[in-house]
């Protein structure tokens, strides 16, 4: 997914090769990750598609099934694996993701420990921005839910920049061994505040810890903790609020000729029979592009707490 | 596990401990004041009427706290380091106030709460008193303080503190750190491009190390810095331009960067991209325009350069925001050892980039119309390469994405809009802020698809 090998770089002459995991696009929320393998198909609503028919094309390609049906084959990145990975858990996703790794600081080098892995979201984009020197240290308590992140993270080719670990971060805290040798710290935990004092040993003098948190009492424990140690605590929530853009003839409400206006009804039967071929404001009416916000969008996530280890020497 | 062995070269330098000739951004009581400033010798902050080197901040780890304090040779900047857990003077607030009876029935706004004159301050002054005395002389003698509930005591408190002993913070200027003191201060010179919205371009455009970007930079230079931090001294950030003029990237000079980065950082006009290997040009369609914005960008340019002395004078009449402090040398000309950011970029490059194509774009031009720019750029992009556009307005973005859908060059389109807000978290009085930006610009973003001519949709 990284360019960590430069050779993997996107360009116009990278193809796909047996082996290369694929996004595979049919809409913007249909999309699905597809590993691929020389002898095997994919099935969809669309027909068939022979993954040896993929192999030699240049990443973005659109490829065609057996009934003619088609989709486009992207290269993955942090922002598409978000939208195709399998949800073992509630995942973060780009608004939070981007905020997160902003108001953290991470920066190429940088050592970042994270609790709990979950589904690995966050995760994935972390190793984007320590690569290609730093690395992502990444906990969680759950054994099966670790197995399954080290196995997405081994497809995506991040295992060299994210290490899992099982541990209750909450109950042992963070391993002794980074013990003032990070960076960052981001937590999303049920209870955060047991976590934070370990945190708060892990971190570097002004190492930045996040914790993420769907409620505000979570939040209130949290700051209340991270007080004693912490500075610059501030609480953030974001959000993105999608629109959609369509193309539309709107009727200009001109007092026409006949000066009567209620000649619209007809006018737009007209238009729709005869593509304005009569009726000089009617073929002059241009269509026009259109924005609005989507009626339904994520009203909540969680919100970002945010601190600053405090300086002592 | 440092980024600095492996990034810094040149010298070494620990990135979290303030070193001489770095910059940095100074907070000055609170966010009151944010100052970018460099660390030289001979390099002063003023505060109040008074001019204090910055020199006691070279060594220093950012995050460090400084107070005005009384020497031999009057008054200097001093390290305050807090003394035990939680007993910060920041985190004075943490008063709980569960079951607070007090209210301000009683309080009388006539003016003679406060027992202490002006004179009898600056004497206290002469005689060597702290900052910190004083305020506490003051608290002492006002009439109404103990009427005050525990709330309002604390915010009388730091309001005297901000003025008699008034807190300097040490912070590390950061894409986050100097996208938000200018979208504070001079939101204009950034596009008005608020830090949420600049790390969402980030994250469309796929930043990471050895990517490289191809970037449309009017806002100053805050997305080059952002993309050069994220790519740590691998890849490339190519800055285009319209017409002869690069746009300015300033700001990329509050970055500490190492000369790798800055290596990293070149530009390249659209002609010079556009212009084929044997050396006939393809032509532009740029509909006039260039001359405008050229022009434009010049007259931006200039007003960049005089900045030090226009925001000179702001902070003087209004005593509040200045952004680059009142040092000796400029910053510009101190930084001459290391190679300057955004060099012209080299013919191999350039070539490498037409043959392979940019691994993304990221746009953040208010005076250019997205279509036909992205129109001109699309095609530098690899297949399958994200690309994200910045606008502060909607309806260029939807011209855009419709073409976009229409000649079906890029799929997963999407315009959205960032909204943040920040909360009070304080027992019992946790809330949104009062204030907030209410509009932080639109980004569409997609990806690249290949165009082939001989497969038809069904």
């Amino acid at each position: 997914m990284l360019p960590v090998d430069p050779a993997q770089k996107l360009s116009f002459k990278r193809c796909i090769a047996d082996g290369d995991l694929v996004i595979v696009y049919e809409r913007h929320d249909t999309m699905k990750a597809v590993k691929v393998c020389e002898n095997s198909v994919l099935q969809n609503r669309f027909g068939v598609f022979k993954h040896s028919d993929w192999i030699g094309r240049p990443f973005g390609s659109k490829v065609l099934s057996n009934k003619g049906g088609f989709v486009y084959l992207l290269a993955p990145t942090p922002e598409l694996w978000t939208l195709v990975l399998s949800h073992r858990t509630q995942i973060l996703y780009i608004a939070d993701i981007s905020f997160v790794i902003m108001y953290l600081e991470v920066v190429p080098g940088c050592l970042v420990l994270e609790s709990g892995t979950g589904s690995g979201s966050l995760t994935t984009s972390l190793a984007r921005a320590v690569a290609p020197t730093g690395h992502v240290y990444t906990f969680d308590f759950h054994e099966q839910r670790a197995v399954s992140a080290r196995e997405d993270f081994e497809r995506t080719g991040l295992n060299d920049l994210v290490t899992v670990g099982v541990r209750d971060i909450q109950g042992d805290g963070f391993p002794d061994d980074f013990f003032g040798k990070v960076d960052s710290v981001f937590l999303d935990l049920p209870q955060p505040w047991l976590a934070i004092p370990s945190a708060g040993k892990m971190l570097k003098q002004d190492g930045i810890l996040c914790s993420f948190s769907p409620c505000i009492e979570q939040v209130q424990r949290s700051c209340e903790t991270l007080r004693a140690n912490f500075t610059d605590i501030r609480t953030f929530e974001v959000l993105l609020r999608p629109y959609e853009v369509k193309e539309g003839k709107m009727e200009s409400c001109q007092a026409d000729e006949s000066g009567s206006t209620g000649s619209l009804p007809r006018k737009r039967r007209q238009r729709s029979s005869e593509e304005g071929s009569n009726g000089r404001e009617i073929s002059n009416s241009p269509t026009t592009v259109m924005a609005r916000p989507s009626p339904e969008a994520k009203g909540h996530t969680g919100y970002l707490t945010f601190a600053r280890l405090r300086c002592l020497s | 596990m440092s980024q600095s062995n492996k990034l810094e070269e040149d010298s070494y330098h620990n990135p979290r401990v303030a070193w001489e000739g770095c910059s940095v951004l100074l907070d000055i009581n609170d966010g009151d004041r944010l100052v970018f400033a460099r660390l030289t010798a001979g390099s002063t902050l003023t505060i109040g009427n008074k001019k204090y080197p910055l020199q006691p901040l070279i060594g220093c780890p950012f995050g460090s706290w400084f107070q005005v304090e009384n020497g031999k040779e009057g008054q200097y900047l001093s390290r305050v380091l807090p003394t035990s857990e939680g007993d910060n003077v920041v985190e004075k607030g943490d008063c709980r106030i569960k079951d607070e009876s007090k209210d301000n029935r009683a309080l009388v706004d006539n003016n003679t709460a406060q027992s202490l004159s002006g004179e009898d301050i600056d004497s206290m002054r002469r005689q060597g008193a702290t900052g910190d005395e004083i305020v506490q002389a003051l608290i002492a003698n006002s009439a109404t303080f103990e009427k005050k509930t525990s709330f309002s005591q604390e915010k009388y408190r730091l309001k005297k503190q901000k003025k008699y002993a008034p807190k300097v913070l040490l912070r590390r200027p950061f894409t986050r750190s100097i996208c938000e003191t200018y979208f504070k201060k001079y939101p204009a010179r950034i596009g008005f491009l608020r830090v949420d919205t600049l790390s969402l371009l980030l994250s469309m455009g796929n930043v990471g190390a050895h990517s490289d970007v191809l970037v449309v930079d009017m806002v100053g230079g805050i997305l080059t810095g952002a993309v050069a931090e994220r790519l740590g001294g691998t890849g490339y950030v190519c800055n285009t331009y319209l017409g002869l003029t690069p746009y300015p990237v300033d700001i990329v000079r509050m970055f500490n960067f190492s000369s790798e980065t800055c290596r990293r950082i070149v530009r390249c006009s659209l002609t010079d991209l556009c212009c084929s290997q044997n050396g006939t040009c393809v032509p532009v369609s740029q509909s006039g325009e260039p001359r405008n914005i050229e022009s434009q960008s010049q007259e931006e340019k200039s007003s960049m350069c005089s900045v030090s002395m226009d925001e000179s004078a702001i902070s003087s009449e209004s005593g509040m925001l200045d952004l680059v402090a009142e040092t000796s040398t400029s910053p510009v000309t101190k930084a001459s050892k290391t190679p300057k950011p955004g060099e012209k970029a080299s013919q191999e490059a350039i070539s490498f980039w037409k043959e392979n194509g940019f691994s993304s774009l990221i746009i953040a031009a208010p005076d250019v119309d997205a279509w036909s720019i992205v129109k001109e750029l699309l095609p530098f992009l690899s297949f399958s390469a994200p690309f994200a556009i910045y606008h502060q307005y909607i309806q260029p973005l939807a011209t855009c994405m419709h073409n976009l859908q229409l000649g079906k060059m890029a799929v997963g389109l999407q315009i959205s809009e960032p909204w943040l807000r920040e909360y009070q978290v304080l027992p019992s009085r946790t809330h949104p802020h009062m204030q907030m930006s209410a509009f932080g610009g639109y980004i569409l973003s997609g990806t690249k698809i290949r165009i082939e001519d001989q497969l038809q949709p069904k």
